[in-house]
């Protein structure tokens, strides 16, 4: 059993976000040794763990980190995205609610690192339970101070300001975040240039995770090493795989990066009794869906690639033969029409189009012809949208055209859902005809 | 410019803001000299903490803390979705509706509110009591379906135990939430989110470390006696984090007949203990999936 708590391995301790429960535990040791470490050596750290970022990119983080001019006169910046809202997401509020302390120990470390003064959280509006705790595990670290003038009489000065969102999936992006951690419209900024160069008020800005930098003291305290030993060479570490739908026990389960959803089911108790596992996203709605074929792929950044799909975040949505796969994307659509900004035109009108035929379909009085425009509108918003966002909507609708055609046809050869009203005989036996 | 209908609209009076003008003053301090603007969005919430929504008058405040245009707020106010434009009920019922809470009961759920409360999605009941949204994913999939009161979750809901919670609501009867503090008013959480702490002795403790679902890989690590992966932290404990990388390290094909399984099955099979509510959801759970999918079959028309 892969199982290897490191980030989660306090979470069942008794009031697990107290500084005097994350400090009883070794807590802030790994802040003392980075601040004792010439940065330069630090960025080197984690460029040797190749340590990749867990917000959905898998950028490496020591380079991202290498790419902040130093000596530039200009102030840097820190800003944590915690903005947690791909849909299958579902493991950095845990994380805050449960261990803000590791987060902040990160962000002190990374602050260290880089040389910025001046870090912010943004964390997502509709997560007071995680706020809660971030805000208070903030205020305890500058009375203990780990954050404030002179850290620890190391002449280090860090200022931290929580900043709740309002409620908008595009502040996930990280230059949208920061438009809107500046007080505007989140909506994404053209690239180049970057944020490390042009980020918040136009200087050089990390944007980091939640995940990636609660892995950092760890890696300081470990070495890297240490954390290359856990999962493949490229894309080596832990990862919180999230299991959410239907399975026995869903939750979180940190496992090596390059555990298979074989081995996560094997751990979450499998599929409810006499279903079959239908169709299941690697890394949140923004990734190709996979099916029962992609049950032994390496959940790693570089062997979904290779698989046709994405790792994202380790979000790990399953469905069974008893969902319709129609209905589920066609949900998925509806949300990437409400979440789109409205900047780009692919993205605001394609995400409409999905909308309006997945309706058609549903009610029964779509055509082969929308299929084609289904993907002819894909084909005018990946690549061609101004962000991510457009391109993750285009996934799940490419994808589960690509392994359930039979299904769309079922839609309107029979007048609608084909698992509405007809019973489970007929779903078995559409689910058998896929497989075939 | 000004526009013929700008004319003869009235002022708004920004008087019912006196009280937060410092508090107000606090929320740009966070942010370096001259960045004032970053102050927006949680001045938005601080608007919200007095009159539960943001009005004209709210948006004429913070332009006028901010040097602002009237304009330039409106825009970002009406860019997301937490801002309100009508008065909200004090306590708002978000239902996640998205693709996995959604097919997991979601959709019941969210249909059972409306039924019950007699009102439609993004209004509130003539009382001014609650208001019903539904939600795109919140970051609970594990705990799917969820709805949240005020941004509190309510985990693992049917359309019972939600129909029932906002009964509890209506009656002022509040119930405490699955992972979260005891419910305070819609006002009195944005004040929070305005970044102005929760002081009551027991909001901070509300909710523990998480759910069941939170801990799931947790329990099963402590039910295999797994050691901590993390040797510095433990002291000493180098050897034993060695071969634990080792085998953590080492790709093996997957072996499903190998002992784990049924090992996983007994050891965390048990009820999740869990109080309230959610022990009320997690028992109506089944009962519901199945009477779900027997809708799907009986929806023959």
């Amino acid at each position: 059993m892969p199982i290897t708590p490191v980030l989660t391995k306090r979470w069942t301790t008794d009031e697990s976000w107290l500084m005097r429960t994350y400090e009883d535990d070794g807590g802030y040791r790994a802040l003392r040794t980075a601040l004792g470490t010439p940065q330069d050596d630090l960025i080197q750290l984690v460029k040797d763990s190749s340590l990749r970022g867990r917000g959905g990119a898998g950028f490496p983080t020591g380079m991202k980190w290498g790419f902040i001019p130093q000596d530039d006169g200009k102030p840097h910046y820190l800003v944590v995205n915690a903005d947690e809202g791909e849909p299958g997401t579902c493991r950095d509020l845990p994380l805050m609610m449960a261990d803000p302390h590791a987060l902040i120990e990160g962000i002190v470390i990374t602050c260290y690192a880089v040389r910025a003064n001046h870090a912010f959280i943004y964390i997502r509006g509709e997560a007071v339970h995680a706020l809660r705790r971030v805000q208070n595990a903030v205020r305890e670290a500058y009375a203990k101070g780990y954050l404030g003038g002179d850290i620890l009489g190391s002449g280090f000065d860090l200022e931290l300001t929580v900043h709740p969102g309002a409620g908008a999936y595009i502040c996930g992006e990280e230059t949208a975040l920061l438009d809107s951690l500046e007080g505007y419209r989140g909506q994404p900024r053209l690239k180049p240039p970057f944020p490390a160069t042009h980020g918040l008020y136009q200087s050089p800005t990390v944007v980091n995770n939640v995940g990636t930098l609660a892995s950092v003291p760890h890696i300081v305290s470990n070495g890297a090493d240490w954390w290359k030993a856990m999962g493949p060479d490229k894309s080596p570490g832990t990862s919180i795989y999230s299991l959410s739908g239907r399975v026995k026990r869903p939750g979180q389960y940190e496992a090596p990066m390059g555990t298979t959803l074989r081995e996560l089911l094997d751990m979450a108790g499998g599929i409810p009794a006499g279903r079959d596992l239908k169709f299941w996203t690697p890394g949140g709605s923004s990734t190709p869906l996979f099916t029962a074929e992609h049950l032994d792929v390496p959940l790693d950044f570089d062997s979904v690639a290779a698989a046709g799909s994405m790792n994202g975040t380790s979000a790990v949505m399953v469905f069974d033969d008893s969902d319709c796969v129609v209905r589920a994307v066609k949900r998925w659509c509806e949300f990437y029409a409400h979440e789109s900004c409205g900047k780009c035109t692919p993205c605001r009108e394609g995400t409409f189009w999905y909308v309006q035929i997945y309706e058609r379909l549903e009610r029964g009085d779509a055509s082969e012809q929308d299929l084609e425009t289904l993907l002819d509108l894909s084909d005018n918003i990946l690549g061609r949208a101004f962000c991510a966002l457009g391109d993750g909507a285009v996934s799940p609708v490419t994808s589960s055209l690509k392994y359930f055609r039979d299904e769309y046809v079922a839609h309107f050869e029979q007048g609608g859902c084909p698992f509405r009203g007809r019973g489970r005989a007929r779903v078995k036996a559409l689910s058998g005809s896929e497989r075939a | 410019m000004t526009t013929p209908a700008e004319q003869t609209m009235p002022t708004p009076d920004t008087s019912v803001f006196d009280g937060i003008t410092a508090d107000a003053d606090a929320i740009v301090a966070r942010y370096p000299v001259g960045r004032q603007r970053s102050a927006l969005l949680p001045m938005l919430h601080l608007v919200q903490s007095v009159e539960g929504y943001v009005s004209a008058a709210g948006i004429k405040f913070c332009a006028e803390r901010l040097g602002l245009t009237e304009a330039n707020v409106t825009a970002v106010v009406t860019f997301y979705s937490m801002y309100k434009r009508q008065p909200c009920g004090e306590y708002l019922v978000s239902v996640c509706t998205n693709t996995l809470c959604g097919m997991l009961g979601g959709d019941e759920i969210h249909e059972a509110l409306k039924r019950h409360l007699r009102i439609d999605d993004n209004e509130t009941t003539a009382d001014g009591r609650i208001s019903i949204e539904h939600a795109e994913c919140l970051a609970a999939c594990d705990y799917a379906p969820v709805v949240t009161v005020n941004y509190e979750f309510f985990d693992q809901q049917t359309p019972d135990s939600a129909v029932e919670l906002v009964r509890a609501l209506e009656a002022g009867d509040l119930p405490m939430p699955t992972r979260g503090a005891p419910p305070c008013t819609f006002r009195q959480i944005e004040r929070q989110l305005a970044g102005f702490p929760d002081e009551r002795p027991d909001a901070l403790a509300g909710g523990g470390s998480g759910g069941e679902p939170t801990f799931a890989g947790l329990r099963l690590a402590e039910s295999h006696g797994m050691a901590d992966t993390d040797g510095d932290r433990l002291g000493g404990g180098g050897g034993d984090a060695a071969s634990g990388h080792e085998q953590a390290g080492k790709r093996v094909p997957p072996t499903p007949q190998s002992g784990d399984r049924e090992e996983t099955t007994r050891v965390t099979s048990e009820e999740p203990p869990q109080g309230g509510v959610a022990r009320k959801a997690a028992e109506h759970r089944d009962d519901a999936e199945q009477g779900m999918r027997a809708d799907r079959g009986g929806e023959d028309d």
